[in-house]
């Protein structure tokens, strides 16, 4: 745990067990919603959905197609109603990536919880300010020549990038092309590799 | 407010650090926070943007100081004591009551059994277009200008796009207005627009080249540019 994560102060702690407990007491807490929400996010969400969609897009023209103009319909493909999202699509001249400098507006149902440096004042202060040099700094070179496109969350808008396929991937399926696409690289700190990446 | 949250552009914080392996949850109680938010605002105690100012609010070292839930702890007790929806004596006692016992679970305050089935709405904070009919003032293409504005209360408008001038991208439709639904003002709903700011524009001399913002931002936000 990083120095992040103060997280078994005492002290919070039992500010959490005494509002927890009043909210169970007064019935605005179920009795399973923690344990429902850590089997929800623990279980059933990751990167997944965005990935599968963007493999689509990558084998399928037009679901590609779709997943830019419509977004909501291009994602009930996968089962998940999701009115809220755009999908903004790197290119050779164009790099997209996703910020929230107010809070940390994320698309959770396609990506699943944030990863904490994306919460953390570092990220969201400079990532509209000196977006070249704090990807560089995190891996990923943009050439000069192409446009780095910032896409601050302020709203209920959700952003989410539709990489670049790698070269060297042309021979691959759908399927095996889903765990090439990590969470940095939807939402734009990184590239994706033709082969599987160690997790982060 | 110009708070501290307002944090694009700022400066001095570091590198980004990653963790490796990063587990969804570092401690139990950051899912009973998340868990309690979603209970509360899907039972309508509070809305998006209310639980958003009560984050703000915190005292800027402490802002700095805390981890990601931490800040939703102290965001969430203080709208829910606002509201009414707990008690700051009743708080204070059971706070007590958890210092003395720190490995107690939380039903161990709890007298008699407890409440049967809590409805829950898992939709909640996305149901934010209102279909009212109005017409955009912007189009694609038109040139705005950000309003330069301070206000106490919550706004949307980072600090570093105020008095700026961009271009319109696209309108979003009629979305609720946070700066009155943080303050019961009602919702307010306007258009709702991805604007595209020059780095120069923001940044001036200090921008990286070859760089564009967009920011989602209400019409009331902007005024008719050159």
């Amino acid at each position: 745990m990083g120095k992040n994560h103060p997280n078994v102060d005492p002290y919070i702690v039992s500010r959490v067990r005494a509002l927890e407990s009043l909210l169970l007491e007064k019935g605005i807490l179920a009795p399973d919603a923690v344990d429902r929400v850590v089997q929800r996010y623990e279980a059933d969400t990751g990167p997944m959905v965005g990935a599968r969609a963007v493999a689509r897009a990558w084998t399928d023209p037009g679901y590609r197609r779709l997943l830019l103009d419509d977004p909501r319909a291009a994602l009930a493909r996968f089962d998940l109603d999701y009115a809220m999202l755009m999908v903004v699509e790197n290119t050779e001249a164009v790099h997209n990536m996703v910020v929230c400098t107010l809070c940390s507006c994320y698309p959770w149902p396609v990506l699943g919880l944030p990863p904490t440096w994306y919460k953390m004042p570092a990220y969201r202060s400079r990532a509209v300010s000196e977006p070249r040099a704090l990807l560089r700094e995190m891996g990923l070179v943009v050439p000069e020549g192409r446009e780095i496109r910032v896409w601050d969350s302020s709203a209920e808008m959700r952003y989410m990038v539709l990489p670049r396929r790698p070269a060297g991937t042309e021979r691959l399926s759908e399927t095996e092309l889903v765990p090439l696409i990590t969470r940095d690289a939807l939402i734009g700190v990184a590239e994706v590799s033709p082969s599987p990446a160690p997790a982060r | 407010m110009d708070g501290i949250h307002d944090l694009g552009g700022m400066q001095g914080f570091g590198p980004v650090e990653r963790e490796p392996n990063e587990p969804v949850f570092h401690a139990a109680w950051e899912a009973a926070v998340l868990a309690m938010m979603r209970a509360g605002g899907s039972r309508g105690l509070f809305n998006i943007d209310e639980f958003r100012h009560g984050i703000e609010r915190m005292a800027p070292a402490h802002y700095l100081r805390a981890s990601y839930y931490e800040k939703w702890l102290d965001g969430l007790t203080r709208v829910l004591v606002e509201k009414g929806a707990v008690g700051a004596a009743e708080l204070t006692t059971r706070r007590a009551f958890f210092e003395q016992r720190p490995d107690a679970p939380a039903t161990a305050a709890v007298a008699g059994p407890l409440p049967g089935r809590v409805r829950f709405s898992p939709d909640w904070l996305h149901g934010v277009i209102r279909d009212t009919g109005a017409t955009p003032r912007f189009a694609p293409g038109d040139p705005v200008l950000t309003r330069e504005m301070h206000p106490h209360g919550h706004t949307r408008l980072p600090r570093y796009a105020r008095g700026k001038c961009g271009v319109v991208h696209r309108c979003h439709g009629i979305h609720v207005f946070p700066d009155t639904n943080a303050h019961a003002q009602g919702e307010q709903p306007q258009p709702l627009y991805s604007v595209r700011f020059d780095a120069r524009e923001l940044w001036g001399e200090s921008a990286e080249p070859n760089q564009v913002v967009h920011i989602d931002l209400w019409e009331s936000y902007l005024l008719p540019g050159r």
